[in-house]
């Protein structure tokens, strides 16, 4: 990812105004047949595959790269059919411009749902199949044989009959004159050889030595740089600043408003921008959401949970009538929280403004609507504008939104010919997130005189994400990503067929903005319904595992990953002393996954988590080192939230600032996760950077239960004093 | 003007006093492998040596890291050959979005220094750096192989 490609641009036929609209543009597969160059004018041989005549070959990646191995996973599948030599792959970034001004060359660049992979896998192996078969035939024009006699191996073609021989780098010039073929025939998974296989990251190296560069740590000449403050109190605004009181501080150039909400300082370095800002007077219009806290919220949410109102999200038979008439009831209410993302890179972009160009650097998960809010933010035609991709220090979902590239657009614009680079400090970060949504649930369940399980209610009440995000993807009002893990098909199904069920969703959306946090919806779901069939076993007098098999029949792949983890765990068979176990599975993204946990609980309140076993069925596993890496990880990431995780509101703002009140698990605490990758084939592809995240919670629950005999219903645990030793 | 002694180089800083040891060498010296996480040095991303000792910079001012050997993640491997914890790092393929591992790796390898062995509960005690992408099981893994190759 060493240099940025510059390619002709084309005649621009999307106007500004379509690009607002969330470029819902066609997409040019793009498979030739004009030369392009990249910037060091190698040839394309189409807009996945540059070939230098050193051999090397480039592979464009569209998606973002943000930890999760996305780069080397997209690398591999194109290599795969390209049949290049791995050890010459080095990859780059076409930018948003570039792929707008060529119809969308590259496709959706948005890196969010663990669909990195799986929504774009087929036409990166054709991008690779494509270039192949034109090296081969540009090879057999040269030697005036069949293509049909020749054949392409490790970045080698060969004309079999003769022996000859000659590297993709001498004919990559001549291949990418070629008219691209029109039908492509991709390789079947089980003949893979480097796609399926557990390679290495392609961008570890610069990430051991310093080298690897972040947004934060973009350098232009005559750069400034910016501390900003947005309303603490989300809906306010600025109602004035006295930009006197700081105008003489040391290194100071200016301040200025960013829209309504917030102020910045631009000074020459960021210490002297932040020190300056957190000295400026500022005064807010904190507006009516200032009365919010975290209790009103809560009592808003609880009145939702018995609301006459609600959207269906899953129904079968007459889940009111069967509780009504069951011969035993189960109750129980459920809580999850806000929750920041907490990047380790707080947000932050670099800005230059010119009256002709608009460009940004910038971590981003959303390159083409990183590049639709400079647009606006900018005024500038798509012509005039770019974006510049860097690796993210984090994303988990947050920097799928742009509210940071707007803000370091506005500034710039008030200092045109100055590139500015906005740092967010790590309390502007965890304040001005797009929160994890907060909800409540309740959960009945009915059983018969045999204690069969006859009936099932599932009320959620709370936020509503793509309500404020994609409030295109709404259903009638009806908020489907809601009812991940729970919805009758699809990629996010469940995983149990129940005679009578119910699964609604009363919505209510708080004014502190929802957004899409690693995992989504699926973490407080499958904490919601994994311990609730938990609660509804020992209410039967049946073991967990057996209890959900009976109603896993028509599941086979949800029954698949939960079977392998009870074995690995050793369900059935007994723990070591004062170890207790817990189960979980569950359905998202596409993908199967199911963990046990092992854990022993000391003074009825310190849990120590032994192992967990996860298990993860994507269909097709493009590089299985990196889903184990992705596994233990989300693992990490969802049991801090679980212990720790929490962001309260109080007079209409964050209170948690800083890791001192928004902690996260150390080493110390990391237990033995055991990650096992089955892929088991079908269509689509699940993803993998989200699934498992949502089944550590449960089963960690689940097993604290079995040791303790408590239930736990809300998190995070720190608040029931439950700490992670 | 402060004189710092950074990678083994002295350098000159015209800079506030106060300004933490972080920023002066991010935005003065330009040695940005050294990370901003937190400010209030509980995350570790800006962890450097200063005099062999691991310490979170973002919470040093410049003053007193006057007259100290610096060294930042710039100036591990010596003579183009990587720190032994690099090595181990590469082998053992652990970054993950990698903005935490420069004061990962730096934590760590000051406590090879002093634990040449450390065993888990070393581990434990000494490596609190924060990673949200969760590499810890790699990098424990990758301490015990660093510690093996000494």
């Amino acid at each position: 990812m060493n240099y940025i490609p510059q390619i002709n641009r084309r005649t621009f036929v999307v106007s500004a105004a379509a690009l607002g609209g969330g470029l819902m543009l066609g997409m040019d597969i793009p498979l030739g047949p004009n030369v392009v160059r990249a910037a060091d004018g190698s040839p394309e041989v189409n807009a996945w595959v540059v070939i230098r005549p050193d051999d090397t070959v480039v592979v464009r990646i569209a998606r973002s790269e943000m930890g999760q191995g996305t780069l080397t996973g997209l690398a591999q599948l194109v290599a795969e059919e390209l049949e290049c030599d791995w050890s010459k792959v080095t990859t780059e970034y076409p930018t948003p411009g570039q792929s707008v001004a060529r119809k969308r060359a590259w496709g959706d660049m948005a890196t969010g749902g663990s669909r990195g992979i799986r929504e774009s896998h087929e036409y990166v192996r054709k991008g690779g199949a494509a270039a192949r078969m034109m090296l081969v035939q540009a090879a057999a024009n040269e030697w005036k044989v069949p293509a049909s006699e020749c054949s392409a191996s490790n970045s080698v073609i060969t004309h079999t009959p003769s022996g000859r021989k000659t590297p993709f780098g001498k004919v990559a010039e001549a291949a990418a004159k070629l008219e691209p073929p029109t039908e492509i025939k991709l390789k079947d998974p089980k003949d893979w050889k480097i796609a399926g296989k557990p390679l290495k990251r392609l961008d570890t190296v610069d990430k051991t030595t310093g080298k690897m560069m972040y947004g934060i740590d973009v350098k232009l000449p005559g750069m400034l740089n910016a501390a900003i403050k947005d309303c603490p109190v989300f809906g306010g605004k600025v109602k004035s600043f006295d930009a006197a009181k700081v105008a003489g501080m040391k290194g100071v150039k200016k301040v200025v408003p960013v829209g309504d909400t917030a102020v910045a300082v631009v000074a020459e370095t960021w210490w002297q921008a932040k020190t300056a800002l957190d000295a400026l007077p500022i005064v807010w219009d904190e507006g009516p959401n200032a009365k919010v806290s975290s209790a009103t919220i809560a009592e808003f949410l609880k009145e939702g949970l018995d609301a006459e109102q609600a959207f269906v999200g899953n129904k079968a038979g007459d889940a009111k009538a069967a509780i009504a008439g069951a011969a035993k009831k189960v109750e129980a209410i459920y809580s999850y929280p806000y929750l920041n993302h907490a990047c380790m890179e707080p947000m932050n972009a670099t800005a230059l403004y010119t009256d002709d160009k608009c460009e940004v650097w910038t971590g981003t998960q959303n390159g083409e609507g990183a590049f639709a809010a400079v647009l606006a933010a900018s005024g500038l035609p798509a012509a005039k504008c770019d974006v510049h991709k860097i690796m993210l220090g984090g994303g988990f979902g947050r920097r799928g939104r742009t509210d940071y590239v707007t803000q370091a657009v506005l500034i710039a614009k008030q200092m045109p010919g100055t590139p500015v680079k906005l740092l967010w400090s790590r309390e502007e970060d965890m304040t001005h997130c797009s929160y994890h949504p907060i909800t409540q649930a309740k959960l009945v369940g009915a059983f018969d005189a045999n204690n069969n399980l006859t009936g099932l209610h599932v009320r959620i009440s709370g936020q509503s994400i793509l309500t404020v995000v994609f409030p295109s993807r709404l259903i009638n009002g009806m908020d489907p990503a809601t009812f991940q893990g729970m919805a009758p098909n699809g990629e996010a199904a469940i995983g149990y067929t129940i005679p009578n069920l119910l699964v609604e969703h009363a919505m209510r959306n708080p004014h502190v903005p929802p957004g899409f946090w690693r995992g989504v919806n699926i973490n407080q779901n499958a904490i919601y319904l994994e311990c609730f069939m938990d609660e509804l076993a020992h209410a039967a007098g049946q073991d967990p595992l057996e209890f959900r098999r009976k109603l896993m029949a028509n599941h086979p792949k949800h029954l698949g990953v939960l079977n392998v983890v009870a074995e690995k765990i050793g369900w059935g068979k007994p723990a070591p002393q004062g170890v207790f176990r817990g189960l979980a599975q569950h359905m998202g993204y596409g993908s199967y996954v199911a963990a046990a946990a092992e854990i022993s609980v000391e003074g009825g309140n310190k849990i120590k988590i032994h192992r967990i076993v996860g298990a993860t069925d994507p269909g097709f596993a493009v590089n299985p080192a990196q889903i184990d890496r992705q596994v233990a990880g989300s693992f990490v990431y969802g049991l801090s939230a679980l212990f720790y995780g929490e962001c309260t509101v109080k007079d209409g703002a964050i209170e948690q600032t800083n890791f001192d009140t928004y902690d996260s698990m150390r080493i110390a605490q990391m237990p033995k996760v055991e990650s096992i990758v089955m892929p088991t084939g079908g269509s689509p592809w699940g993803g993998v950077g989200e699934p498992t995240i949502c089944v550590a919670a449960p089963a960690v629950l689940n097993a604290f239960f079995a040791a303790t005999g408590k239930r736990i219903r809300s998190v995070p645990l720190k608040n029931h004093n439950i700490t992670l030793a | 003007m402060a004189r710092l002694t950074i990678n083994g180089k002295a350098q000159d800083v015209d800079v506030d006093p106060n300004t933490p040891l972080l920023w002066v060498l991010r935005e003065q010296v330009g040695l940005t492998g050294t990370k901003y996480g937190c400010g209030i040095a509980l995350c570790g991303a800006c962890t450097v040596h200063i005099d062999g000792v691991a310490t979170r910079s973002c919470g040093v001012p410049v003053s007193a890291a006057v007259g100290k050997q610096i060294t930042t993640i710039e100036g591990l491997a010596q003579n183009g050959i990587l720190h032994r914890v690099q090595k181990a790092w590469l082998d053992g393929d652990v970054p993950q979005c990698g903005y935490c591992q420069s004061g990962m790796i730096m934590a760590v390898a000051a406590l090879l220094k002093d634990k040449p062995k450390p065993t888990d509960a070393d581990i434990d005690a000494a490596i609190t750096n924060i990673c949200r992408c969760g590499t810890f099981q790699q990098v424990r893994a990758a301490i015990h192989a660093a510690a093996a190759n000494a």
